[in-house]
């Protein structure tokens, strides 16, 4: 059954002349579990498209459901509430708060949530285990690495256990070898069941995910999937490794 | 991780801004609580001042004949002969409402007598509020006893008499026991004799002439009390010191108004320099308070952080700003007063009112920021990183 529901999303920037069209038109679907990747240069739309599925940006037009909920009908409190239940962001500089030690950076999806300090401290910790930052807990961001910091962020993006996760070119600032353990995590997640949509500029990111959309001036240009394994969830670079050249072997998907 | 610790976290990050918030707020709370003690005790001093001055309500009975003296000049002599008041009717004056602004009461009886061939005034008075009432006194000698009689300077002048002599009245033979130094008022051509004393002379027991009252006035309702003493004594006529009583009153609300004037002008400063700074600390907290809506903060969440930073800041600022416009007001103090006794002392009304303009200043400023700030577009706050 679809969980998140994209229907003709278009964002349109300024009025009359000087508009300028971000999203031109992008429709999906994906079922729970699934992991989706956009690529595309700079300028594509793919962060546009980002942002309005975080429900921090509201379309020009088009429909955004998830799990039956219509997204953009909500109100701006109520969109809070959506993204604190339903979503996890990991962005590309970490955006971690440099006065908040670690821990506290993780907690603070639950800082506005009534549940007891002892409960929300073990949720932190839990989730920095789950990402291998146990122990680091009390140091300040600037006092950990990129790929640390990074960790930090996914962390914070799971610690209330969203179903969907959003990265924004999730290892954008990091080397080749963190880039492949922060990849590893998130394919962890995702084995799970979390729902992961991530901009990537990086192919080789792009490989972990079961679907890869293609953004070119605001529209899908192009879209490869990888095999579904049976059972479930986690579409790993292997099993796409014989699903290369797809784009090749049919004409590019052109969705609108 | 609460919505109060995110709050005392950017405080503590941010110091030289919450020290800058809290000395707007301190300023503004401290001027006002100065002034406002300045006022408070000059007022005790000026009512200090003005309770050594003596009565300010007179009881008179009530007569349909006009006054015949001016300044120190009488045409005629002065009739006595009019509805006096009975001395125990005096005593309802401790039943009015504002009986507790009322320091001294003392009944007087005015009589003719003749001594050594001269017509001369005694006036049978209480010498136990005496100090109350006519503070100015100086007696050479004592307060006279029962068979005793005090002589005002012009009269022991004119009589020949000093303490230890004997004066006749009315066939009753009476000593002098002191005499009132210069006073430079009637007083100094009068006899004054206890009131017990002067009502068997002058052959009018329970009787009394007039009495005059001492109202403690702080705020002083004088015109009210005026009013109550009327209703209880109907066969009096009771008239208040008007000339002391309006300049009192006149020289505090100049001195007091001016003083409000000026702390609200130097708390708007205050509330101002507040609304400058949190709009200028929420610019710079826009990427993270990007962050904070991305992760699900509602935008009540944001406007909780920053108003409660602006109160925090202002509980501190309300506190400090009392005591340091209490240190302030005493340092000043002597410079208005000239060390005449007035004292500024500690007032839990005038610190809960502190406390409560701080809030209300603070809180009051930071209003329009902390709608800035949730009312930022979470997109355009997170592109600010």
């Amino acid at each position: 059954m679809t969980y998140v529901g994209v229907e003709n999303l278009i964002k349109k920037y300024g009025t009359e002349e000087a508009a300028v069209m971000a999203v031109r038109g992008i429709s999906f679907e994906a079922l729970a579990g699934d992991w989706i990747a956009f690529m595309g240069e700079s300028g594509s739309g793919k962060s546009t498209l980002l942002s309005m599925l975080g429900a921090l940006n509201t379309p020009t037009s088009g429909k955004y459901r998830v799990d039956g909920v219509d997204v953009y009908s909500l109100q701006q409190e109520e969109r809070a509430d959506f993204r604190r239940t339903y979503l996890g962001f990991v962005f590309q500089s970490f955006h971690l708060v440099s006065y908040l030690t670690v821990r506290e950076n993780v907690m603070l999806p639950l800082a506005p949530v009534k549940i007891r300090g002892k409960e929300k401290k073990a949720k932190a910790d839990e989730a920095l285990a789950r990402v291998g930052l146990d122990g680091k807990g009390n140091r300040l961001p600037n006092q950990i690495s990129g790929g640390e910091q990074e960790r930090v962020a996914v962390a914070r993006a799971i610690v209330n256990h969203p179903p969907i996760l959003l990265a924004d070119e999730p290892t954008g600032n990091l080397d080749t070898k963190t880039t492949r353990g922060i990849m590893e995590l998130l394919k962890r997640l995702n084995s799970e069941g979390t729902t992961i949509l991530m901009v990537t500029h990086n192919p080789e990111c792009a490989q972990y995910a079961g679907r890869v959309l293609h953004l070119s001036d605001g529209l899908v240009l192009q879209m490869e999937e990888a095999e579904r394994k049976e059972g479930g969830n986690g579409r790993g670079l292997e099993e796409r490794k014989g699903k290369t050249g797809l784009a090749a072997d049919r004409p590019p998907v052109q969705l609108f | 991780m609460t919505i109060r610790d995110i709050a005392f976290r950017n405080l503590r990050r941010r110091k030289a801004k919450a020290a800058f918030v809290l000395v707007g707020i301190l300023i503004g709370v401290a001027s006002v609580v100065a002034f406002i003690s300045l006022v408070e005790a000059l007022t005790q001093n000026i009512n200090h001042k003005l309770e050594q001055y003596g009565a300010n309500i007179l009881i008179v009975p009530k007569t349909e004949n006009l006054s015949l003296t001016y300044g120190g000049l009488s045409l005629g002599g002065v009739s006595f002969d009019m509805q006096e008041i009975r001395q125990e009717d005096l005593g309802r004056i401790q039943n009015i409402k504002n009986a507790q602004n009322v320091a001294a009461v003392g009944p007087m009886l005015i009589g003719g007598i003749e001594v050594k061939d001269h017509k001369v005034l005694l006036a049978g008075m209480d010498f136990q509020v005496y100090q109350a009432l006519r503070p100015w006194w100086n007696i050479q000698g004592a307060v006279p006893e029962k068979d005793g009689v005090l002589v005002g300077a012009e009269a022991a002048r004119i009589l020949d008499l000093a303490p230890g002599k004997r004066v006749r009245a009315k066939g009753r033979e009476l000593v002098v026991s002191g005499v009132l130094d210069s006073t430079g008022s009637q007083d100094d051509q009068i006899l004054f004799a206890r009131l017990d004393t002067a009502q068997s002379v002058l052959g009018r027991k329970g009787r009394i002439s007039m009495a005059e009252v001492a109202a403690l006035c702080s705020g002083c309702p004088i015109e009210e009390m005026v009013k109550q003493i009327s209703e209880i004594l109907p066969g009096a006529n009771v008239m208040a010191i008007k000339q002391v009583v309006k300049g009192r009153m006149e020289t505090l609300d100049h001195f007091r108004k001016g003083s409000y004037i000026l702390s609200a002008v130097v708390a708007l400063v205050g509330g101002l320099v507040v609304l400058v700074t949190m709009m200028g600390s929420v610019r710079e907290r826009t990427a993270e308070i990007g962050i904070f809506r991305a992760v699900g903060f509602r935008q009540t969440h944001i406007m909780r952080i920053v108003l409660l930073e602006a109160g925090i800041l202002s509980a501190l600022a309300g506190l400090s700003g009392y005591l340091a416009g209490l240190g302030a007001a005493r340092l000043a103090l002597p410079f208005f007063t000239e060390g005449h006794g007035a004292s500024v002392s500690l007032d839990p009304f005038l610190a809960g009112g502190a406390f409560l303009l701080a809030m209300v200043l603070g809180l009051a400023a930071s209003i329009y920021p902390s709608l800035l700030a949730a009312g930022m577009d979470p997109n355009e706050a997170l592109r600010a990183l």
